[in-house]
């Protein structure tokens, strides 16, 4: 076989391990340096280097190197002048010492000259300058022949595509933690126009103030406590901030009567959540169940409530949670006509409207989370700054969750604990 | 890659020869090797490096690519690298690729 068969065997040889390698999804920076070898150990090149093109910083950074030395520039700037005949020459090698008319080799001609750089290759993909490559003499001491430069340019051409993949993945990436910083931009405005909304609704009711607020909180902890995920807390808590927007449309002196309301006042006052399913339907919510919160908020498991007297399973499950974080927060705050309850007849009335009322495993979730914080286990102190400290702590409430947990769910880890008695009963 | 041997000269205080031994496939793994070593040993002041490659079947593209640098390095040194007991395919690519105009073979 020629030589020049065998050199021709060789190259390809290379050409399909570069291939190779560059379609692997192998560290970047290890990528170019093994092509750097590759089309070294192709052609006998003593030495080079490997070079990305920032278009913005008009500059090409070296990757990889050779041979080079370690005073070989790591960034070499281009003008405009150079760009646009890298550009129009395309992907084709240049010759160094032919072509020092350029400003890019007159900058440079003695540091290339130095190290008997020979071949220049800019990497042009897509009509654009990804980078390039540098390379030295040859160990037979031969010029470039012909041929040569065509698996330079062959193995160019690959390379040159890896860096473009790797700008465009760059890009994708910057795109995306920029589309993640304005989401969370957006998140954060959203809920913020939550709670103002909330504010606002609460504002219209001088007796409840705070009231929208609370029912979202005690929704997140009913939320959290069952086991949903961080998203769905949330979008838990949304629709306690939002539950009773259709009470933006009722009449002041209805809400704010000081009185028992009439029949028609009342009639006035249960058409709240139909209207704020209006209002929030059309808004696209990133938490779908948003609207279905504020329309079944106020009905019953036993079928009494309204508006619909819906029955158990057809209560969409996110307003059984407000449902529940509502009549907890009515039941524990002040109102014109009614003083708050003790929190031992609260936790009767949970345990008896179980069933009837209340989804009885999201009763025993708010009371187990009662219990979690008033053991120490949950040291968050969600309750204590809703409720207040002495609310919390009133005398035998814990011995009272106890109880109340085990009747209602004994076969829970925690309320046989409970039932076992063998937890220290310290109130913090 | 084993370093079969060391010589030191008797007047030298410097150490004079190492031999370096490649596997049986010359690439980038063992490539790395034993240019880490040769350049250990360059260092270390050696001034001749025999890279053995008594069992090695193919070197590619990668190994000829890290032989050059070796040379290279060498010759910036002071050094002198001798490839022992090549194959004659191996020979004909070292030929043919011009490393055998930078080292000796024994």
């Amino acid at each position: 076989m020629a030589e020049h068969d065998h050199k021709l065997i060789h190259a390809f040889g290379a050409l399909a391990e570069l291939g190779h390698e560059i379609t692997n999804r192998n560290n970047f920076q290890e990528t170019i340096r093994t092509s750097l070898h590759l089309i070294s150990g192709a052609l006998g090149i003593m030495r080079g280097a490997v070079a990305r093109y920032s278009r913005f910083a008009h500059e090409l950074n070296v990757l990889a190197v050779r041979g080079l030395g370690d005073d070989f520039p790591l960034s070499l700037s281009l003008c405009s002048e150079d760009e646009r005949q890298f550009l129009s020459n395309g992907m084709s090698p240049i010759e160094i010492s032919q072509a020092k008319v350029l400003p890019f080799f007159q900058v440079y001609d003695a540091s290339f000259e130095r190290r008997r750089l020979e071949l220049f290759l800019p990497l042009v993909v897509h009509g654009d300058i990804v980078g390039a490559i540098f390379l030295g003499e040859k160990a037979t001491g031969e010029s470039y022949s012909a041929y040569e430069k065509e698996i330079v340019c062959a193995m160019g051409h690959h390379i040159g595509v890896a860096i473009a993949q790797r700008n465009l993945m760059a890009e994708i990436e910057r795109r995306a933690d920029e589309n993640r910083r304005l989401f969370d931009e957006m998140r954060s405005t959203y809920h913020d126009t939550v709670k103002a909304f909330a504010a606002a609704i609460d504002c219209k009711d001088k007796y409840t103030e705070g009231h929208s607020v609370r029912v979202g909180k005690f929704s997140e902890i009913i939320a959290s406590e069952i086991g949903w995920g961080a998203d769905e807390t949330e979008g838990a808590a949304v629709a306690g901030y939002l539950h009773d927007v259709g009470k933006l449309t009722v009449e002041r002196k209805i809400i704010n009567a000081p009185y028992r309301i009439n029949a028609k006042e009342s009639a006035e006052l249960n058409k709240h959540p139909g209207v704020g399913f209006e209002i929030l339907q059309p808004i696209h919510h990133p938490y779908t169940d948003v609207p279905l919160a504020a329309k079944y908020h106020h009905e019953r498991l036993d079928g009494l409530g309204y508006p619909d007297g819906l029955r158990g399973g057809e209560i969409p499950f996110i307003a059984k949670i407000v449902s529940l974080a509502d009549s907890f927060d009515a039941m524990t705050t002040d109102r014109p006509y009614k003083a708050r309850r003790p929190a031992k007849d609260v936790v009767d009335d949970l345990q008896n409207n179980a069933g009837k009322q209340f989804a009885p495993e999201l009763v025993t979730s708010l009371l187990g989370g009662m219990l979690k914080e008033l053991t120490g286990e949950d040291r968050s102190k969600r309750f204590r700054r809703l409720l207040g400290r002495d609310y919390m702590e009133a005398e035998g409430i814990v011995e009272k969750l106890k109880y109340t947990l085990n009747e209602m769910a004994p076969t829970t880890p925690m309320t046989y604990v409970a039932a076992v008695g063998s937890v220290d009963q310290t109130i913090l | 890659m084993i370093i079969e041997n060391e010589s030191r000269g008797s007047v030298e205080p410097k150490p004079e020869s190492c031999t370096i031994a490649a596997g049986d496939y010359l690439n980038k793994l063992s490539g790395e090797e034993i240019e880490y070593e040769c350049r250990r040993r360059i260092e270390a002041g050696y001034r001749e490096l025999v890279v053995s490659f008594s069992k090695t079947e193919i070197v590619n593209s990668i190994g000829i690519s890290i032989l050059l640098g070796v040379i290279d390095t060498a010759a910036n040194n002071g050094a002198r690298v001798v490839f022992s007991d090549v194959n004659q395919d191996t020979t004909d690519l070292f030929e043919m690729l011009g490393l055998t105009k930078h080292v000796t073979l024994i």
